[in-house]
């Protein structure tokens, strides 16, 4: 997301080290027959498939390890079968890990009982499902209370917090609707207030938006945009569709075959894909939309006029091509008034050519 | 796709091995025919089943010094005699002093129609109090009340007991795995081979029929409740489970309720289980409809029979629509947002409790609000139209009667029956085992020449040979008209639409009935039990064969079409080998329903293991052949379903397919 203001980043960057909110470490998920002899063992260094046809055992998640921070959207992303759903379900238990640590403000959930782990479910986390996973004999006003009430809390109380969630996803006036009665894209923000109704400290979505329409969905991502500039949780958002995860996410990590690929911010991965598999997910991305002045510009060469206009380096190219080409000299990329480097129409008409 | 199919099927393919067992067979059979067939004449013991008697006068000697009867099941009978007692006081007997039951006939119709309205609709309310009347109407009040207290207590227990075990299995794979074979035994084990057995353990009387009534009644119970459960979307679960619900209210506010519709559907079933069975109970003394029709059987009384037979259909079509509308209900106060209107709900609950309250107590208090009053006897015209019927029938269309009789009985039941009762018995053997081995595999062969051993050990080898004759050709039988009209109904949206009603009613329907018309049109011979075999499975196998069709992916079918296939060409080459999964499951669970009716038939003349296990209740002295009559039909019925079972697996080409 270019739209989170350049200048927050870099300390957002300094303060790295307490902010970490969830941290995980060498996190497996093994399914099969006696899955625990997989990781750290000679195993281990399999292919997924070598490790199926010796053993029968799946490796859903293999070997993963990233931090989140505190506020940020990270988005994990991959084709079908590389195991987000099972990496986000072990990040809450709800798949149990076979081996790994998973950290939430330094404690290892994976230690925790389960009446501890209730508590953590109650309280400090909570999920928004793909096919949205709402109880159909309950009014929707129930549904956004099913959590507090669980939690043991009075019927008035519940149902002012709940009615507060109804508001704040645009759905005024349908609490007392069913859900069948509504739309998938009004169901999700059921499904997205009920997570929000128990003021988590984290939210996880497993592909919520992939059964809806394209217009629905690009509504539901600016509202969970919306949000996150609202009440500005930590998110973990899964997808398999990468122009949600350039529009949404803060960090990318990249899925394949239960492996990490790559993490790093979307111009990252669009404009250094780590390897073949990445290239080819980010092909068809109009990096003119994602890549930043950072990525094309060039040291200033002997021939260069270096009076042209002022831009910063984390301008999307988008944005700068009309100041590019109206230019009859390079535009000079500068930061903090030290000269970067220097983009002419050249490096623009080349990157939008592709 | 056909192609595929040709190409997996060896070059010198299973056909040629089986008709080369076949031809061995007849020529053999011609060499050895009438030598070492065992046979055994009616009154005749043989050792082993003088000692199964012996070990029956033991167990009767010692039922109150044994332990086991003494701490456990003298217990369980007296708590279920106890119950069903009680459950009869209230509607069918005279008790507590009293020369009626605690509710009379105005107060049982005023509960049954409370309980439609409020848990069905109006509807079936109606349906309702005009099924309870008729009971009256016909004459049969009270028999009727028997069968319903029986049924409502068998039912009761077989839910208290079964929606647990269906949660459970449901929730864990493990105990899942454990009981599905269970329930598969019970299911496949025709009805009345555990009659016997019971009357053993819990003496003639309530606690046996209540007890045979569950073992047929909770599988669909548990089951259905299990699949219930299991079917909740499983991210709905999560949903439940990531916000921190504990496992119990998991189970109470996401898994239960949203699997309530289906829950309610295996009430259904256990219901209509219950009431069929508690009317084959009869044979063990059970009081009710059952008894009548049966005692009317025994006499050849076709009138009487059938208007008892009536009775217990109506009470069918009753319990029936009652619990399918309750089904439905559980889906419609949903939609209609019932949340919004609980005050006129109440007091519509109020004044409906109210009513029935008020016809409870007349009926408790005034006796022509107990008993039904006699005059308007319509029973005794049923009685006459249906002897007149049978009469008319018998004489008129004999022509069309008996040819059909006479054509299936040279033309398929004789040979069949020749062939396997004069082959002697190790020609026999040696034929199921390599048929089975060809068909199924090592380990079946291995099950079926057990099984046929048994079967001689048992000394009912003629017996078991007519019954198996009986048995292969109603499933012939059946599996024609299930290919027939399961392609046709498959095909043809109009004609499902009419047939399917009829088949569906055709399956609630308590098997004990099918007999009574049948036995009005053809008297009693073999022929009759094969026919009411044939009416009691065809309707299982037709549906499966139609759904089979339907589930044909429809991108085959056009492809086919496409490709300028004729229409035949498309039900042989593309439907039929498509569905080969499910025609052979038709055959499975024709088989299982044949075999039922099959001994079921003993009583109206089939002979054979059916009248075996009949003449071991009513003759003390041949109560051990009566067992290992009953031994028998189960040793039958685990190999022809090993049998069917393999044949499903492996997805082998059954020979009525492409007999079509
Ligand atoms: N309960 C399970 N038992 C066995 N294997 C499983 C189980 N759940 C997932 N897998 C396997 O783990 C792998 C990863 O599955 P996962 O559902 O996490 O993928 P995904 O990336 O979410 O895919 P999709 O985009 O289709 O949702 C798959 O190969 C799947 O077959
Ligand atoms: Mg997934």
């Amino acid at each position: 997301m270019t739209a989170t203001s350049p200048a927050e980043l870099p300390k957002a960057l300094t303060e790295a080290e307490e902010s970490v909110t969830l941290d995980v470490r060498g996190l497996w998920k093994v399914f099969g027959p006696r899955a625990d002899r997989v990781a750290g063992t000679p195993l281990a260094e399999l292919s997924r498939a070598e490790l199926r046809e010796r053993t029968g055992c799946v490796a859903a998640v293999r070997d993963v390890s990233f931090a989140v921070r505190r506020g940020e959207v990270f988005v994990v992303m991959g084709l079908s079968g590389s195991g987000k759903s099972t990496l986000v379900r072990c990040l809450t238990r709800l798949v149990e890990p076979t081996a790994g640590e998973v950290l939430l403000d330094g404690v290892d959930i994976r230690k925790a009982g389960d009446k501890q782990l209730r508590e953590l479910r109650r309280h400090r986390f909570a999920m928004v499902f793909q096919h949205f996973g709402l109880l159909p004999h309950r009014r929707v006003l129930d549904n956004i209370a099913y959590g507090l009430e669980i939690q043991g809390q009075k019927k008035d109380s519940r149902y002012a917090r709940a009615g507060e969630m109804l508001d704040l996803v645009g759905l005024t006036g349908y609490g007392e609707s069913y859900p069948d009665q509504l739309s998938g894209g009004m169901q999700q923000r059921v499904g997205l207030a009920r997570a929000l109704a128990v003021d988590p400290e984290v939210l996880f979505f497993d592909e919520p938006f992939s059964a809806l329409d394209p217009l629905i969905r690009r509504d539901m991502q600016n509202e969970v945009i919306r949000l996150h500039h609202e009440v500005g949780k930590t998110m973990i958002f899964i997808t398999h569709d990468l122009s949600e995860a350039l529009k949404l996410g803060d960090r990318i990590l990249v899925m394949r075959d239960g492996e990490i690929v790559q993490i790093g911010t979307p111009d990252e991965v669009v404009g250094a894909p780590a390897d073949d598999y990445v290239r080819e997910f980010v092909r068809d991305v109009s990096r003119s939309q994602v890549l930043t002045l950072r990525w094309i510009m060039r040291p200033p060469g002997d021939g260069d006029a270096l009076d042209g206009p002022e831009l910063g380096p984390d301008v999307v190219i988008k944005d700068a091509v009309r100041t590019v080409l109206h230019a009859d000299r390079p535009v000079r990329v500068v930061a903090d008034g030290e000269l970067l480097g220097v983009v002419s129409s050249a490096e623009i008409l080349e990157v939008i050519a592709d | 796709m056909t192609a595929a199919v040709a190409a997996r099927r060896p070059v010198w393919s299973r056909p040629y091995l089986l008709v080369g067992i076949l031809a061995a067979w007849i020529a053999l059979w011609i060499a050895f025919r009438g030598q070492a067939t065992l046979p055994l004449d009616g009154a005749e013991l043989t050792p082993l089943h003088a000692r199964i008697g012996e070990a029956a006068d033991v167990v009767d000697n010692n039922r109150d010094s044994n332990p086991i009867f003494l701490y456990f099941f003298n217990y369980v009978r007296l708590f279920i005699d106890e119950f069903v007692t009680f459950v009869q006081a209230l509607i069918s007997r005279p008790s507590f002093g009293r020369p009626v039951p605690v509710v009379g006939w105005l107060g049982v119709v005023g509960l049954a129609a409370a309980v439609a309205l409020l848990y069905g609709n109006l509807r079936v309310a109606l349906l309702t109090v005009a099924g309870f009347v008729s009971f009256g109407l016909l004459g049969l009040w009270e028999e009727s009340m028997d069968t319903l207290a029986l049924t409502l207590a068998a039912v009761l227990l077989s839910l208290a007991a079964g929606i647990p075990l269906g949660i459970w299995a449901g929730l864990n794979d493990r105990f899942d795995r454990l009981v599905t074979p269970v329930l598969d035994f019970m299911q496949t084990m025709p009805t009345f081979v555990y009659l016997a057995p019971l009357t053993l353990v819990f003496l003639i009387g309530p606690a046996s029929a209540t007890v045979a009534t569950m073992i047929y009644a909770i599988p669909p119970a548990i089951r259905i409740t299990s699949h219930a459960i299991r079917q909740v979307p499983k991210e709905t679960v999560e949903a439940g489970a990531s916000l921190g619900s504990t496992p119990w209210q998991l189970l109470a506010k996401v898994r239960l309720p949203l699997a309530k519709r289906t829950i309610v559907v295996g009430v259904n079933q256990t219901i209509m289980a219950a009431l069929s069975m508690v009317t084959i109970a009869a044979l063990i003394d059970a009081p009710g409809l059952g008894k009548t029709v049966l005692k009317a059987l025994e006499t050849l009384d076709v009138g009487t029979s059938f208007n008892a037979g009536l009775a217990i259909v109506i009470m069918a079509i009753v319990l029936d629509r009652v619990t399918s509308a309750a089904g439905r209900r559980v889906e419609d106060a949903r939609r209609a947002g019932r949340a919004h209107r609980p005050l006129r709900r109440r007091i519509q609950v109020g004044a409906v409790l109210a009513v029935a309250a008020v016809l409870v107590y007349l009926s408790h208090v005034y006796v022509w609000a107990a008993e039904f009053p006699g005059e308007a006897d319509v029973g005794s015209f049923v009685r006459k139209g249906a002897d007149a019927a049978s009469q008319w029938a018998q004489t008129n269309l004999f022509a069309t009667t008996n040819g059909l009789k006479n054509l299936i009985t040279y033309g398929l039941l004789n040979p069949f029956e020749a062939v396997l009762t004069d082959s002697p018995w190790w020609l026999v053997l040696a034929v199921v085992t390599a048929t089975a081995l060809v068909v199924a595999g090592v380990r079946v062969a291995a099950v079926c020449a057990v099984c046929v051993a048994l079967l001689v050990a048992l000394g009912l080898w003629q017996d078991s040979m007519v019954t198996l004759a009986a048995t292969l050709v109603a499933t012939v039988l059946v599996m024609a008209l299930g290919i027939v009209i399961g392609v046709w109904i498959g095909r043809d949206d109009r004609a499902d639409r009419v047939i399917r009603p009829v088949l569906d009613a055709g399956q609630t329907m308590p098997a004990f009935v099918y007999l009574v018309p049948i036995l009005g049109l053809f008297g009693a011979t073999r022929f009759t039990a094969i026919i009411a075999a044939v009416v009691y499975a065809a309707p299982v196998a037709i549906k499966l064969v139609a759904d089979g069709i339907r589930g044909v992916s429809t991108a085959a079918v056009e492809a086919a079409t496409a490709a300028g296939s004729s229409t035949w060409q498309i039900i042989s080459r593309v439907q039929v080998p498509m569905a080969r999964g499910a025609v052979t499951l038709a055959a499975g669970q024709g088989l299982c329903y044949v075999l039922a009716m099959v001994v079921v038939g003993g009583l109206v003349g089939a002979g054979a293991l059916g009248y075996d296990v009949v003449s071991g209740f009513s003759q003390l002295q041949l109560r051990g052949k009566g067992l290992a009559a009953g031994l028998a039909i189960v040793v039958l019925g685990t190999m022809l379903a090993a049998i069917t079972k393999a044949l499903q697996r492996r997805g082998v080409r059954k020979s009525p397919v492409t007999g079509v």
